[in-house]
């Protein structure tokens, strides 16, 4: 050790070259991010999968892109953990196989308001559109900031077949008619949702806003899992060792 | 701002010698833009701080909590502490290596590369553009630009190695070159994306992939961008103003080393107890808690170098600055790994005590250092005296009483809402089921972050007032002052600047420069040694800057 650290050690050597000293730098730098994500980008992701979880349909899909670009992921986690306060709270923790159609991935770091993982059927669709519209009005209280403009401006449906197209490229598994129909399957869907929200007594004509394709992804956050058979044990096992730990 | 010649010193090249001269000129571009950057980015954190008290402050689409928080992190990061970390780089790397930087072109490239990447994102982000990954939101177009810039950059840098006078690399350069090499290496690795739009895109990976490539980046950006080059920034301008070699040779072998390699594994502490694997997980908290020996490495160095220099600080502002940034460093590095155990993270994460932590060494480490560095070189790189030392003095007081009331802060929000969160009633029901009551308690503490915030920016405005009146004092035009090398290599013997008629740095401070860093390239070496003149260096005290 100190032949290569002294003063005229092997070190020394080193630092008359820049080059190797660079290379091997490199390769420093290297060895930790090799050795804790290729392992995860090799591995069979199989038995990760669960059957019900199914990718966006084109509406939630525009609805997260606003999701994303609005960066309500600065305040929202959506990542569950698995301790028994989290599960009372919010729903079951956060599984692997319920993440792989999310690109980007938007679990978060902060929770300036609650995980919203599970939100998913918790409010009719009303409830949302007036709390983007005045997040006071149904919260009393909550210091989110206000998105009147959702209510007013048109969601881009017309890129989906585009975006589609591109996930399917990465191994979304859309079909070749959904991409086709990208559009029109997003503006069925939102005809839908903006009837039942005037049924519950909400404003009409929303049917081609923003507002709409935001619903219908937070309607879709978390309702996969609820549907898959074998949760519910994992669940109880997951809950008694959080809780244990906690 | 006067006006200076960034032309290339003739070399001329008589028998033995080479008159060569430093590009000034680009380091003073890098410091200006710290200034301004700086106080944009913080202007931009302070309205975060006060729309989260008072809601009422998102005015309206562009300027809304969720589309400006980017904008303050790309802000501060890659525009204050960016621009910092090239003047310190630009500055220190020339006179490590006794030359030029490798082409004038490539320097201003960067310059201006980087600003118009720092407008670009100014006016998308609000715009609502971004990947949404953390630190890593610009959207592919600007993404590439980054790179290229970053490209030209490495290249002119290391062909200034290559070209060096000076046999050994100093280890400020060390520091630099796994800057340059890992912060290419992530920013490419974590952006690789499908465009789907012109400013729209999906990336290749998915899920707890993309969750962990994401991580693997943001981390080791706080590492590589945030750490890495700021040593580096120490390990130069500490010793200079201390008049003082770095403490140990060894100890920076030891903890550069350590340091580049343990960082990039840390990532998955910010994924503990998520979806990603357990192992992944445990080992980012195993190798955390292992990077606080070589984080303490770099503070100890860095403090200890002040041996028998503690009186100094009492008439340098530059030195406070230094010594509270080294400090800040030291306990946000303590934290970081303790917010990695897995117990503590179960309470911390998703709280504000990341927040109190990021401004930790954000505010202490980062911002301190840039400062300490800013007022060093505004006499010598504008050969005029700072203009007002006091003014300097109350921004390091101001600065330091805004970074406790702001972290102080964070930690009673944090730790609150982390209990509250998790509190149960005998009945074992949700103590705080609503979680608008927890959102509500920590109010009163968002104000007092306001308040911290805008202390910490009132000290940001005197810097930029020393600077503008320093710059108004300054003599018309800064010739690049002409240096003397023998043409062959300098090597350890007859090193630095003892060779012969070498002015050190400038006019500014002529034969101030056998201080430590550059007193030879060994000035990094000697552990052993005292203080006492080398053959061929002369000790001279350091003059009043300006009286040339
Ligand atoms: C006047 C000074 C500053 C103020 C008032 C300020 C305020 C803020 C606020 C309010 C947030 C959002 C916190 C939240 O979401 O709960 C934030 C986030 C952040 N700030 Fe600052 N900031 C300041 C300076 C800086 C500086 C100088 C840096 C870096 C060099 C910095 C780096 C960050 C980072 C990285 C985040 C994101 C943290 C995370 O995602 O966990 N800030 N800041
Ligand atoms: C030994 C060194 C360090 C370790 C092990 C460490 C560890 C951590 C951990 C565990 C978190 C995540 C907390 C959570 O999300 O639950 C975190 C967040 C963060 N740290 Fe550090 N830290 C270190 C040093 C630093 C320094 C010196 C800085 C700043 C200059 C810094 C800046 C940040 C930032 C910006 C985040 C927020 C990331 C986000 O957006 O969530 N860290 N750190």
């Amino acid at each position: 050790m100190s032949r290569f650290i002294d003063k005229d050690g092997m070190h020394r050597s080193l630092e008359g070259w820049p080059l190797v000293f660079t290379v091997l730098t490199t390769i420093a730098i290297l060895v930790g991010g090799l050795v804790e994500i290729v392992p995860l980008m090799l591995a069979d992701d199989a038995a990760e999968r669960i059957e019900t979880v199914e990718p966006f349909t084109p509406l939630e899909l525009a609805g997260r892109d606003i999701y994303i670009s609005e960066g309500c992921v600065g305040c929202h986690s959506q990542a569950v953990r698995p301790f028994r306060h989290e599960l009372e709270r919010y729903g079951e923790y956060q599984r692997a196989g319920e993440t792989v159609y999310e690109r980007p991935f938007l679990w978060g770091s902060k929770r300036t308001g609650p995980d919203l993982a599970r939100v998913g059927g918790k409010y009719p669709h009303l409830w949302h559109v007036r709390h983007m519209e005045d997040p006071r009005s149904t919260s009393p209280g909550s210091i989110m900031p206000p998105y009147p403009w959702m209510l007013e401006k048109d969601a881009d449906l017309d890129v989906l077949p585009r975006k589609l197209r591109a996930l399917r490229a990465l191994g979304t598994p859309y079909s070749d008619e959904e991409i086709a129909q990208a559009t029109e399957l997003a503006e069925e869907q939102a005809a839908e949702i903006a009837s039942e929200i005037e049924q519950q007594g909400g404003p009409a004509d929303l049917e081609s806003k923003q507002i709409v394709a935001l619903v219908a992804y937070l309607q879709r956050l978390g309702t996969d899992i609820d549907a898959a058979p074998d949760v519910e044990n994992e669940l109880s096992d997951a809950s008694s060792n959080a809780s244990g730990s906690n | 701002m006067p006006s200076s010649s960034t032309t290339q010193a003739p070399r001329v090249h008589q028998d033995d010698v080479e008159v060569f001269s430093y590009d000034e000129q680009i380091t003073r571009l890098f410091v200006l833009a710290t200034v301004i950057w700086g106080l944009v980015g913080m202007l931009v954190g302070l309205l975060l701080a006060l729309q989260l008290p008072f809601p009422e402050a998102n005015l309206g689409e562009y300027l809304s909590f969720g589309r400006l928080r980017p904008l303050h992190t790309n802000a501060v990061i890659f525009a204050f502490a960016g621009n910092a970390i090239f003047a310190a780089v630009y500055y220190s790397t020339q006179r490590l290596c006794k030359t030029r930087m490798y082409s004038d072109w490539m320097s201003r490239f960067h310059f201006w590369g980087w600003q118009g990447i720092i407008v670009s994102a100014a006016i998308t982000l609000p715009l609502g553009y971004t990947t949404s990954k953390e630190y890593a939101e610009l959207e592919w177009p600007i993404s590439i630009a980054i790179a290229v810039v970053w490209i030209v950059f490495a290249i002119n840098f290391f062909a200034t190695l290559k070209n060096r006078r000076v046999k050994h690399m100093y280890v400020a350069l060390w520091f630099y070159i796994a800057t340059i090499v890992t912060i290419a290496v992530l920013h490419v690795g974590n952006n690789l994306a499908i465009p789907v739009g012109a400013f729209e895109s999906y990336p290749v990976y998915a899920g707890v992939q993309d969750a962990l490539v994401q991580w693997w980046y943001g981390h080791n950006a706080v590492a590589f961008f945030l750490t890495t080059p700021f040593l580096g920034l120490m390990y130069y301008f500490l010793p200079k103003a201390a008049e003082r070699p770095v403490f140990s040779y060894r100890l920076s072998i030891v903890h550069f080393w350590s340091l580049v390699f343990i960082y990039i594994w840390a990532g998955p502490h910010h994924l503990i107890y998520t979806a990603v694997p357990e192992w992944a997980a445990t080992v980012g908290m195993v190798f955390s808690v292992m990077l606080w020996m070589p984080s303490w490495g770099g503070m100890i160095n860095g403090l200890f170098t002040l041996r028998g220099a503690w009186h100094k600080l009492r008439d340098s502002v530059v030195l406070k600055m230094f010594v509270v940034g080294i400090t800040f460093y030291g306990m946000s590095t303590f934290e970081g790994p303790m917010l990695s155990v897995k117990s503590v993270n179960a309470l911390t994460h998703y709280t504000d005590w990341t927040i109190g932590h990021v401004h930790s060494g954000a505010l202490g480490w980062n911002g301190f250092m840039t400062f300490g560095m800013i007022y060093w070189l505004l006499p010598r790189l504008w050969r005029t005296p700072l203009w007002s030392d006091k003014l300097a003095n109350a921004h390091f007081w101001v600065g330091t009483l805004g970074i406790l009331v702001y972290v102080i802060a964070m930690y009673v929000s944090g730790i609150t809402q982390g209990l509250m969160w998790r509190a149960f009633d005998d009945a074992g029901r949700l103590m705080y089921p609503d979680f608008m009551e927890t959102v509500v308690q920590v109010i009163p503490m968002y104000w007092a972050r306001f308040i911290g915030g805008s202390l910490y920016l009132a000290g940001m405005v005197m810097l930029v007032v020393n600077v503008m009146m320093t710059i108004r004092n300054a003599p018309d035009t800064l010739p690049d002052a002409a240096q003397i090398a023998a043409r062959k290599p300098v090597t350890a013997g007859m090193s630095g600047d003892g060779a012969p008629g070498t002015e050190g740095d400038g006019a500014a401070a002529p034969a101030s420069q056998t201080s430590a860093a550059e007193a030879s390239d060994q000035g990094d070496a000697d552990d052993d040694e005292d203080d006492a003149p080398r053959p061929g260096t002369k000790r001279v005290q350091l003059p009043t800057p300006g009286d040339d």
